[in-house]
């Protein structure tokens, strides 16, 4: 259903730049009718984006408490992919929701605090890059503090956004 | 602080010296350098110059002086050795390869790659030869092939030594020689895991017994463990006869030159240091090395300043650490010294020449010149002098990289460029006229502190 719609309008040309650039427009809200999107099931990429970004900055989190205490650097480096598989997963996610967001005409204040979450946790897992980017205990105590913060965040949105899916579905 | 320097050089041709505008531009140089704080922001400064050609111009050089580009075309030259009966062979090659470890190492590798050469490294020596002492070398043969990135060269009677980045080498070597009579004889392996800091540095002692080696660590800041640099941070001293080795000194984070002290048969070392921690820090710098001696890497840098990066910390090493000599200047990237000689000029008598390579981690780029270090009873007396400049154009492109400096006791200075591939050769401007004008003695007649063959020995 949603699919079909999306690949009409796109042949429009009125689909990506009207969307983007001026959400609440009337014109577009009738051609791309993305609450659509919302009330079926959720699709299995954006469950996977969503949920698979926990595990990942979980990861971030372990390994750098393993770090910290064992001073391995094999541990660092461990840390240092996950958050950069974890960034590729959630911005993905970050990205679908912020679209679904904009386009949905029944705002749902959980879906809109799942995205808030997400960009938050998206931003300060970049930081946390960066900071693991610093050579050897540099990135101590800062990468492990906001590793904490990056899950506790990425937890909440990824529970909070699916929830909402499920809310939709049942509506 | 700059202002002193100036006046103190006032008599000494040296046409330009290092602009000094801003903070992050305040030199740390000399024997007892300020050391602002530690800094790092969430992201490290890069700036790469973007290369260039050099087209019609040159380097510059002080007035009274002149540079020529001998030998042109090579594949990436990194240390000179100047042969008794004048000949030079240039080691041309590159080394490392470490893996990327993390995310960091993929992204700055391709930054990095952007301010070298794309030629391949030649894993070769090639030697030169001005058979008319014209001040022209006119010949040019490939003495040895198939090497394993060499750089450190050192000459001990007939016996030629080669610092591959793996393994130290030697050929036997005649006088006059085109090429090498065969493969060489491996003498000692070299410690060459990983190989992050791959350059072997490498000199003779006065006597020829030992052979010293330079061996760079396999990190920055030990971001890739403390087993990793297990053997490295250090100079060996390896017997020449046996190839039993010892370290002679340690905590050297990269000892990227090393040279006898003509007289004193002192060695000395020039020491690449940390990154990361600002603009300012760490002075790279030149040493007389301590037998035994730790000089305090990783664990703290220019004598007892801990490294907090550094996990475990060791505050027993970091109280045993020597302060080093002479301070050239952060992320300079000195890669080439070379004690001077009467014969080149008396601006340059008494003191040691200085190859910097050039930043790629600071903004305003620092090195890319060659300077001179005067010296006064066999210490360093006062602050860095330009001899060579223009590697960093003012229109912010580079143009070359100094890395080995040698002098030639005739009365030369060598500097190998490995971003344009070319020697350079800096005479005396009038020597030079004397030379072209046919007097073969000119060159013979110029006074040499050393000799030749103990000359050739030094780098």
């Amino acid at each position: 259903m949603w699919s079909v719609r999306a690949r009409r309008t796109q042949a429009d040309g009125r689909w990506a730049r009207p969307l983007l650039m001026n959400g609440m427009n009337a014109t577009t809200t009738t051609t791309f009718d993305s609450s659509g999107a919302t009330r079926g099931p959720i699709h299995p990429l954006r469950a996977l984006l969503l949920a698979g970004s926990v595990p990942l900055f979980l990861g971030v989190l372990l390994s750098d408490m393993a770090y910290a205490n064992s001073d391995q650097i094999q541990w660092k480096n461990f840390a240092s992919w996950l958050n950069a598989g974890a960034l590729v997963l959630s911005g993905l996610a970050l990205l679908w929701s912020l679209i679904a967001l904009i386009g949905a005409d029944r705002k749902s204040g959980r879906s809109a605090l799942a995205s808030v979450l997400l960009l938050a946790a998206w931003v300060f897992g970049f930081i946390n890059s960066l900071v693991h980017a610093k050579d050897a205990g540099a990135t101590l105590p800062e990468g492990l503090a906001l590793a904490v913060l990056v899950f506790a965040l990425v937890a909440a949105a990824s529970w909070l956004g699916l929830d909402a899916e499920r809310r939709e579905v049942r509506r | 602080m700059k202002a002193p320097a100036l006046s103190a050089f006032a008599l000494v041709p040296v046409a330009f010296l290092v602009a000094c505008t801003g903070s992050t531009d305040a030199p740390v140089y000399g024997a007892d350098p300020r050391l602002p704080e530690p800094q790092r922001g969430l992201l490290p400064s890069m700036k790469i110059a973007k290369p260039a050609l050099w087209g019609d111009r040159l380097p510059q050089v002080p007035q009274g002086y002149r540079i020529t580009a001998i030998a042109t075309d090579l594949q990436i030259p990194r240390q000179t050795l100047v042969l008794p009966n004048g000949d030079i062979l240039i080691a041309e090659g590159r080394g490392g390869g470490a893996p990327a470890l993390t995310p960091k190492d993929v992204i700055a590798g391709i930054i990095k790659a952007r301010g070298t050469s794309p030629v391949k490294g030649g894993n070769r020596l090639t030697l030169l030869r001005d058979a008319d002492g014209d001040g022209v070398y006119e010949s040019r043969t490939i003495f040895a092939k198939d090497l394993n990135a060499p750089y450190g060269l050192a000459l001990v009677g007939n016996r030629l030594y080669v610092a591959n980045q793996d393994a130290l080498v030697r050929f036997d070597y005649q006088p006059g020689q085109f090429t090498a009579g065969g493969p060489p004889v491996k003498v000692a392996d070299l410690p060459s895991a990983i190989n992050h800091h791959w350059t072997k540095a490498l000199t003779a002692s006065a006597d020829g017994k030992f052979l010293y080696v330079g061996i760079g660590s396999n990190s920055n800041i030990t971001e890739r463990g403390m087993p990793a640099e297990a053997d490295r941070a250090r100079v060996w001293q390896i017997d020449a006869e046996t190839g039993a080795h010892r370290p002679y000194a340690t905590g050297l984070r990269n000892p990227t030159a090393l040279a006898i002290q003509p007289g004193s048969g002192q060695l000395w070392v020039a020491v690449n240091e940390r990154d990361e921690i600002g603009p300012n820090l760490v002075p790279d710098y030149v040493t007389s090395v301590q037998e035994n001696g730790f000089y305090g890497w990783p664990f703290s840098y220019w004598g007892q300043n801990a490294d907090t990066r550094v996990r475990p910390q060791d505050p027993a090493k970091v109280a045993a650490a020597i302060r080093p000599d002479y301070a050239l200047g952060s992320h300079v990237a000195t890669l080439g010294i070379a004690f001077s000689t009467p014969a080149m000029g008396p601006p340059f008598a008494d003191g040691l020449f200085v190859g910097e390579h050039g930043s790629w981690n600071r903004d305003p780029p620092s090195g890319y010149r060659v300077v001179f270090v005067p010296f006064q009873d066999g210490r360093p007396a006062g602050d860095p002098v330009d001899v060579v400049t223009g590697f960093f154009g003012d229109d912010g492109k580079t143009r070359g990289r100094p890395v080995g400096v040698t002098v030639d006791p005739r009365g030369a200075l060598l500097v190998a460029d490995d971003l344009s591939n070319t020697l350079w050769r800096v005479t005396l401007a009038s020597q030079t006229a004397q030379n072209a004008g046919g007097t073969l003695d000119a060159a013979d007649a110029a006074p040499s502190a050393t000799g030749a063959a103990s000359a050739a020995t030094r780098r």
